[in-house]
């Protein structure tokens, strides 16, 4: 801030002020309070906390889940903001204001919905009951649950990058003899490839804590259906505070490393990819 | 950590508490009552508090409020420890009510000998509702662990109820096999084998049941389980209650320290033992819960199956030691539940 140049909002201290403010009231105070929590933890006490045997059979059921959620939310993801961003058709307004819907819905509803849905006896699951396909209350409802929660973080963070991209682009390497396959792969992908990282990690990480949705497609039994979030409710029920703080750190330790290894992979693809130049 | 309620715990208590109140009537009350109850007490208070307010209003002369909260009961303890002012607790389980005095010290130790039957103005028991005719023969809590009997009732580990059910279970297996540990770990290793969904509060349970049409026995309060019958239709549903069970009790008192603050000491007394008096138990017996009221148990006899009750504090000791031993952390129920 050596130059003063001319900002629309004036008061560089001030808005910095409240910025850090709202970080430090609504960010670093609940985290100091987990800290707190786990100071009262010995290392051993809280090696226990993070290993026993039940907890990691819910580490599997969640990661798997969110992985496969994740996953799906990438292609489903881009599928939509491809449409989003490249055609223009009735109601597409209106699609556009759906895909915020997730984020929206109390995700309470959103999972008493699902189990609704997708239970035997549901409008969904009992077409799927025949095929010996059952969703509610097994670990693909889990699943569903997530990508249900999480889509929104792909859509919104690829399709402004979609739009972006200018149709001539692919038009101009279609001229130039590129197969649909090529153009895409070698064209448009390497363009929008971060966004899609990004949206997947994002919706990645918010799967991994999920409570209010899964929890009531899930069917909770041990070692089968049962995810982090609910052991750390469970844990707050025997009122052990610090053994629910000990979970938590791990899953906000793994969700930290991954948004921050993507930001630094993105950082070195973009060097990469402008040549130096960001 | 330090219990003692921190000024920004108390503001997010209040903000958490004023958004589960919702609307507030339109007329201003003297003073207010805040209830900390149970999840599945909506109904049952909906319709005790106006009866209370009218009796109060007749002998002291003064328009009272009564505010109420419903959650989990433990979840109502945490709150109360971390701050929410409620004036009285009306739990399912006496653990959630002994916390506030053993991590809060918001009451003495005692609370329980300052109302009448244990501070418990009225009890249950674990009740199967099972489906029309009852195909699986459910009678008793053995029949529970048969190889073609589907289970449903809440997570032991995150509702009352639930553990009430699974202490029922344990309780009448060694009641029947004449305390046999061995036989019952396996009695109840294949009970809770037979559970098709954990929902985690009675409320889930009831719904998993009821509307998606899953398991062939709900088990729940002997009180919710006639309330569904009646609500989902009679024509559907039958309610057992097996011949050996263990006595639910629905503890209340005051929390000192809050009344003190709120000077509301007098009226969360008078609510308290309001709940003792004829009318209220008479509500209490329509609503299905079991009164120590002679002549209203009376009047509802038909509605109660006998059935002999076994004290938790008689079938385990204490309730300090069934929390350790059962349900803690490694304790008897995560290994039987290890696979």
């Amino acid at each position: 801030m050596s130059a003063r140049a001319a900002r629309v909002l004036p008061g560089f201290s001030l808005s910095l002020g409240v910025t850090l403010l709202f970080v430090s009231l609504i960010l670093l105070l609940p985290m100091t309070s987990l800290i707190g929590q786990l100071s009262t933890l010995s290392w051993s006490q809280y090696w226990a906390a993070i290993t026993d045997p039940r907890l990691i059979a819910s580490y599997r059921v969640t990661i798997g889940a969110a992985l496969a959620a994740s996953l799906f939310n990438a292609l489903f993801g881009l599928l939509m903001a491809w449409v989003l961003a490249r055609y223009t058709f009735p109601g597409k307004r209106l699609l556009d204001a759906l895909m915020d819907l997730p984020f929206a819905l109390p995700t309470a509803v959103a999972g008493i919905t699902l189990a609704t849905l997708y239970s035997r006896n549901g409008a969904v699951g009992s077409l799927l009951a025949p095929l010996g396909i059952e969703v509610a209350y097994t670990w693909l409802g889990i699943a569903l649950a997530m990508a249900f929660t999480s889509v929104p973080f792909v859509v919104r963070t690829v399709q402004p990058v979609l739009e972006d991209l200018p149709g001539q682009a692919d038009e101009a390497a279609l001229t130039l003899g590129a197969s649909n396959l090529y153009a895409f792969r070698r064209v448009i992908l390497p363009h929008i490839w971060p966004a899609v990282v990004t949206g997947t990690g994002l919706s990645f990480a918010r799967s991994l804590g999920e409570f209010g949705a899964v929890i009531f497609i899930a069917g909770n039994m041990p070692y089968r259906t049962e995810v982090v979030s609910l052991m750390m409710a469970t844990r707050l029920e025997e009122y052990d505070y610090a053994g629910a703080a000990a979970i938590a750190s791990l899953v906000m330790l793994v969700s930290l490393l991954l948004l921050l290894a993507i930001n630094l992979w993105q950082g070195r693809f973009y060097r990469h990819l402008h040549g130096g130049r960001h | 950590m330090s219990v003692r309620s921190t000024l920004l715990r108390r503001v997010v208590a209040t903000a958490a508490l004023s958004m589960a109140l919702g609307s507030t009537p339109a007329f201003s009350a003297d003073r207010e009552l805040l209830n900390a109850s149970y999840d599945i007490a909506r109904e049952l208070f909906a319709e005790l508090n106006p009866q209370f307010i009218e009796q109060w209003q007749k002998e002291h002369n003064e328009s009272v409020e009564i505010k109420q909260t419903h959650a989990g009961s433990s979840t109502q303890a945490r709150a109360i420890l971390q701050g929410l002012r409620a004036d009285v607790v009306t739990f399912n389980q006496v653990t959630d009510v002994d916390v506030l005095a053993q991590k809060g010290q918001l009451i003495p130790a005692d609370w329980q000998s300052r109302l009448p039957n244990y501070s418990s103005p009225y009890y249950s028991t674990m009740a199967f509702l099972v489906r029309k005719g009852n195909p699986k023969n459910i009678h008793g809590w053995s029949d529970l662990a048969g190889d073609d009997v589907a289970l449903v009732f809440p997570n032991p580990k995150t509702s009352g109820n639930g553990r009430y059910t699974y202490l029922a279970a344990w309780a009448a297996s060694n009641h029947d096999n004449g305390d046999d540990e061995a036989a019952t770990r396996d009695y109840m290793k294949k009970m809770l084998g037979n559970v098709e969904v954990f929902d985690t509060g009675g409320r889930g349970a009831t719904t998993t049941f009821a509307e998606r049409g899953i398991g062939d026995v709900l088990i729940t309060f002997e009180s919710e389980a006639n309330n569904i019958r009646n609500q989902y239709g009679p024509d559907d549903y039958e309610v057992v209650v097996p011949p050996v069970d263990i006595m639910a009790e629905f503890p209340v008192t005051w929390v000192d320290k809050n009344v003190e603050r709120n000077g509301t000491e007098d009226l969360a007394k008078g609510y308290l033992e309001y709940l003792y008096s004829p009318e209220a138990q008479r509500t209490l017996a329509q609503y299905y819960y079991r009164v120590n009221d002679d002549e209203i148990s009376d009047e509802f006899a038909e509605r109660f199956p006998q059935t002999t009750l076994l004290r938790i504090e008689d079938a385990f000791g204490s309730w300090g030691n069934v929390m350790q031993t059962h349900f803690a952390s490694g304790g008897e129920l995560d290994q039987l539940q290890r696979r």
